[in-house]
């Protein structure tokens, strides 16, 4: 098994790990490996074609692509070692990683700090309960975003959306823009999940229709989806007899809150929070594993990527003097 | 006397913004700046919208080229200047910046690569 060592190893190639990445090198540390499961680096952004990112930061409207083809830039620019196609297996306490790639084989990397930057995963339909058969044609928010922005395929005619989180929204008006008909947005909260701005200029652009306080409560078809069985619901969200109706569609969209990504986190054994359900890290990004390290989605699902870029440079900040004092750096547990 | 309310798709504050017309003389309120301002006169009298999209590319793992526009577009004009957008088949290699269409159907805005594409195996 090749062997490799690093100062500092960063799991994930999205906006937290290129800023960490970035940052750790501004600061001097030497050996820096970049590790990302995809055959490029950017993460989620690379299938955000729309607008609205790094306003605090770039002072400018960008696009989710062009926000993060600025940080890989500077990955290139400096000399980060890029590990692309390659997965992260396990990850012990002692700061050692199992990697896999088709390139490289299996690689033991010995990290002298490790930043978790693994992202968050969106939640599924078992994950909120939707009764009915199992058919194709449900997906999630993100799944539609990649088959529609990255991959070029429409995956369905005539869509319901459940969830009004901002990728909902945001799908509303790309599916809507790509020529598939988005029948309405349901979501059971009393009040939509994404930004006051999105519902304007996704749904009410397109006079797409928004209902409050509704859900999913069935999914019909065999092999495809053909339709769903939507419901009024009361205060305690329990849907309301008699208000149910079917809706004919060939693609049901999930936008229905994201969790960040765990598995690696709990395979160290590092503690998990209760509030953000990623790692408990203290005002350092540190986890309760001295030397590893959390930033971005993965710590806590934030609204802007602004803001999972500054906690990335924080925890590089505090991975490069981790490595330089041998103690930990934070003073409290707390976000 | 008109008055019509509007909310800012801006930035994420989504500003609730009062747009008053009495006999042409337009005051705007609720905006927490000048962007809001000139949002809201902008949807009274000529509403305008970013384009955002992909178009094909060859040559490279990656077959779809986010793009954007340079600045907004007469909102009547989105679905036009983005179905010649479908139309183009562009190769790689792209950098991001570079002007992939000048002057999209006479709207004096240009499309820009929002995103570096080198030539790869496809």
């Amino acid at each position: 098994m090749r062997k490799e060592q690093v100062d500092i190893a960063i799991i994930g190639g999205g906006p937290a790990g290129l800023a960490a990445a970035v940052r750790a090198k501004e600061l001097g540390v030497k050996k820096v490996m970049l590790i990302e499961r995809d055959a490029d680096l950017g993460g989620i952004l690379n299938q955000c074609i729309h607008d609205g990112f790094g306003l605090i930061r770039f002072k400018k409207q960008l696009s989710g692509c062009e926000y993060a083809q600025r940080f890989v830039d500077m990955v290139h620019q400096n000399d980060i070692q890029v590990m692309l196609g390659a997965m992260v297996l396990e990850l012990h306490p002692d700061k050692t990683l199992l990697v896999t790639s088709e390139k490289e084989g299996l690689t033991q990397v010995d990290a002298g700090a490790v930043i978790l930057a693994m992202g968050c995963r969106e939640r599924t339909r078992s994950q909120v309960g939707i009764m009915g058969s199992r058919p194709a044609g449900v997906l999630t928010a993100g799944a539609v975003q990649k088959y529609i922005n990255v991959e070029g395929f429409l995956p369905g005619k005539r869509a319901v959306i459940l969830g009004s989180g901002d990728i909902g929204l945001i799908m509303a008006r790309r599916m809507t823009l790509e020529g598939i008909k988005v029948e309405g947005v349901y979501e059971v909260m009393p009040s939509p999940g994404g930004l006051r701005r999105n519902v304007v200029q996704c749904l009410e652009d397109y006079g797409i229709p928004l209902h409050l306080s509704t859900t999913v409560t069935a999914i019909h078809g065999k092999e495809r989806i053909t339709g769903v069985t939507v419901a009024q619901v009361d205060a305690q969200r329990k849907p309301i007899k008699r208000t149910e109706r079917q809706i004919a569609c060939d693609l049901l969209v999930l936008s229905v809150g994201l969790i960040p990504e765990n598995e690696l986190s709990r395979g160290a054994g590092i503690m998990l929070s209760s509030i953000t359900r990623g790692p408990l890290v203290d005002d350092g990004m540190m986890t309760s594993v001295p030397g590893i390290f959390a930033a971005g989605n993965v710590a806590a699902v934030f609204d802007l990527v602004d803001y999972v870029s500054a906690t990335g440079e924080r925890a590089a900040a505090s991975a490069a003097a981790y490595l330089k004092k041998g103690a930990p750096v934070g003073s409290s547990y707390a976000i | 006397m008109k008055q019509i309310d509007y909310t800012c798709i801006v930035c994420p504050q989504s500003c609730d913004i009062t747009l008053v017309d009495e006999e042409g003389k337009i005051t705007v309120s609720g905006n927490r700046c000048v962007r809001g301002e000139n949002y809201a006169r902008n949807e009274y009298t000529n509403p305008r919208r970013m384009i955002t999209t992909t178009v094909s590319i060859k040559g490279s793992h990656i077959h779809m080229l986010p793009v954007i526009s340079s600045d907004t577009v007469p909102k009547g004009m989105l679905k036009d200047c983005l179905h010649y957008l479908y139309t183009l088949q562009l190769e790689a290699p792209v950098t991001m910046g570079q002007i992939v269409v000048q002057d999209i159907l006479g709207t004096g805005i240009d499309i820009i690569a929002a995103r570096t594409i080198s030539r790869s195996d496809q």
